[in-house]
């Protein structure tokens, strides 16, 4: 900072504190009436402090859901979600970094067209091509299925193009010492590669994991058994009612949001690296 | 295209390598995207048993009709509406924590995790806060007099979906910013205070130019996000209405296709969607590379 003017760090303060405020400001919301008993709601002004049926609602919603709205319990929305972006982040990160590896590390017949062929990829989000896409998992008998759910989002290479970037600044000694040493590629990819890519793994797991957590339109589309809905399709699916039970539907939003809050809060730097070298 | 100057020799081995992406890349990209663009030129009975090649009927359809022209205008208004809130809060905020020294990672921590949060939340969030019968703000509003009510009133609906799909996107916007203003040579900054520039001057002289690249970038990112990866803020919270008012390209598409099951318009639709994204994915990776350069 170039001078110290109290009065301008005070000014500076009071709007990220507003800032602040206003960024939490829903979730406080959420929380507030997560901890309300029922029909506390509707009484047409809003508590602004938490009330004393918290872990009544919390309860209620994690054993058995809003059944009525045909629903499952929360603890096995949260696992199906789970479960899915789990699948698609694993998924991937494996296919991704082979491919990464044998487009810097081999040089072969149709190289440029398979590379054009994935990174076409980059380009269409699933949801402008939702309809045939939908069709070829309805043809392979996938619907209401974890693959379903997850392999066609594993399509996409936002991965690759990192790893690709990551793996050209690898010095070339490495692997000119490797091949003196007599390592074939599967070795040097083991012993040498993975181990030096680590931290670019863990960023874009950070990044890959909310992604799946918060998969919404394809999940609603591919599943319509209740045994795998996830945790942000449900909660939609709740809200849809004709009277939504807002205590409880406010509890399913908090456990909803927590998992990927937390991954970031405890992962920031990792997640910042593999935001920014990612879209840059 | 870039290798390494030595490879691995290998005659089967890199195919296997790059055998599941494309093996997937093949099933669920290319060959949906194939058949939105071959069910473009299609037209189909009512019960789905007949199709019919009709060339271009279902681009000019589209063109002609009344409810695709305002959901283009009402995609245009909703993405430049969220880039603008998200981008210029966003700058705020990164040029104040900028200022900060020792509560900087802290501000940033606080500011970081929405990003966290699944559009379709964000969507149920704001909707519950702006209910018109129980919600917090339209009781707040009332006290001044305006009756807010999204269920009716077209412009409360733009505003609701506006304001939940800035507030997920200024976290991202805030680090890209927060990042360009970093990069900024602390010098230059001083040299223009030794000369007398106050603050503001400072940043419009000198601050704001130097971040247009990131501005740039951030403007294209933003706009891709407002009309794609809204769908979710959108299907939980106005489903489009009231009266088309929401009704945005990519929801249109799923009403139409799932919903309305008119499968050629639909198709059309999509392609046009993905030539739009082509466009700017295009427009940004020229500039990307042109950064790169330089």
């Amino acid at each position: 900072m170039v001078e110290n003017r109290p009065w301008a760090n005070f000014l500076a303060h009071t709007v990220l504190i507003c800032g602040v405020a206003l960024v939490v400001f829903p979730v406080y919301i959420a929380i507030v009436a997560s901890t309300q008993g029922p029909g506390e709601l509707l009484r047409g002004t809003m508590p602004l402090l938490p009330g004393s049926h918290g872990l009544e609602n919390y309860t209620t919603m994690w054993r058995t859901g809003l059944s009525r709205s045909g629903a499952a319990p929360a603890w096995q929305m949260l696992w199906n979600s789970f479960v899915m972006a789990m699948a698609i982040t694993i998924g991937k990160l494996s296919i991704s970094i082979l491919s990464a590896f044998a487009i810097v590390y081999f040089r072969f017949r149709f190289r440029i067209f398979f590379f054009w062929l994935i990174f076409i990829t980059l380009m269409l989000p699933v949801e402008v091509r939702i309809i045939p896409t939908y069709q070829v998992v309805a043809d392979l008998s996938m619907l209401n299925s974890f693959a379903g759910l997850s392999i066609p989002l594993i399509a996409s290479a936002t991965a690759t193009f990192l790893f690709r970037q990551f793996f050209m600044t690898v010095p070339e000694e490495m692997l000119e010492a490797a091949r003196v040493d007599g390592a074939g590629p599967l070795k040097f990819f083991k012993d040498i590669l993975l181990p030096l890519s680590i931290t670019n793994i863990a960023a874009l797991f950070v990044i890959m994991f909310i992604y799946g957590w918060n998969q919404y339109l394809w999940p609603l589309l591919i599943t319509t058994d209740a045994d795998y809905t996830t945790i942000v399709m449900g909660i939609q699916r709740m809200t849809a009612e004709e009277n939504p039970q807002w205590h409880l539907i406010m509890a399913a939003v908090v456990m909803a949001a927590l998992p990927p809050v937390l991954v970031i809060l405890f992962m920031q730097r990792l997640f910042v690296k593999g935001l920014t070298e990612t879209e840059k | 295209m870039q290798t390494k100057r030595m490879t691995f020799p290998g005659h089967w081995m890199p195919y296997a390598l790059l055998a599941p992406q494309v093996i997937i890349t093949l099933i669920f990209f290319i060959w949906p995207a194939g058949q939105a663009l071959y069910q473009s030129l299609l037209r189909e009975d009512a019960f789905g048993l007949r199709s019919t090649f009709v060339g271009l009927e279902n681009f000019v359809r589209l063109f002609r009709d009344g409810s695709y022209l305002n959901s283009l205008s009402v995609t245009a208004i909703f993405a430049i509406g969220t880039t603008l809130v998200s981008m210029s809060v966003a700058l705020l905020f990164a040029s104040t924590v900028n200022r900060m020294i020792r509560s900087r990672s802290t501000y940033t921590t606080l500011l970081v995790w929405p990003y966290a949060i699944a559009p379709a939340i964000a969507g149920v969030l704001w909707w519950f806060i702006f209910n018109p019968s129980i919600g917090i703000i339209p009781y707040m509003l009332d006290a001044v007099g305006y009756q807010w009510n999204h269920r009716t009133s077209s412009n409360d609906a733009m505003l609701l979906v506006i304001f939940a799909a800035s507030w997920k996107q200024i976290s991202y916007n805030f680090l890209f910013f927060l990042a360009g203003l970093q990069s900024i040579p602390q010098s230059l900054i001083e040299a223009a205070s030794i000369d007398g520039a106050g603050p503001l001057k400072r940043f419009w002289t000198i601050v704001f130019p130097l971040l247009t690249p990131t501005t740039f970038f951030l403007m294209v990112v933003n706009v891709v996000y407002a009309m794609f990866d809204t769908f979710g803020i959108i299907h939980a919270t106005t489903a489009g209405g009231p009266s088309q008012a929401t009704n945005t390209l990519v929801y249109k598409v799923y009403a139409d296709g799932f919903v309305g099951l008119n499968l050629g318009s639909s198709a059309a639709q999509s392609v046009i969607l993905m030539a739009i994204v082509v466009g700017l994915t295009v427009i940004q990776f020229r500039y990307i590379e042109r950064r790169v350069n330089y």
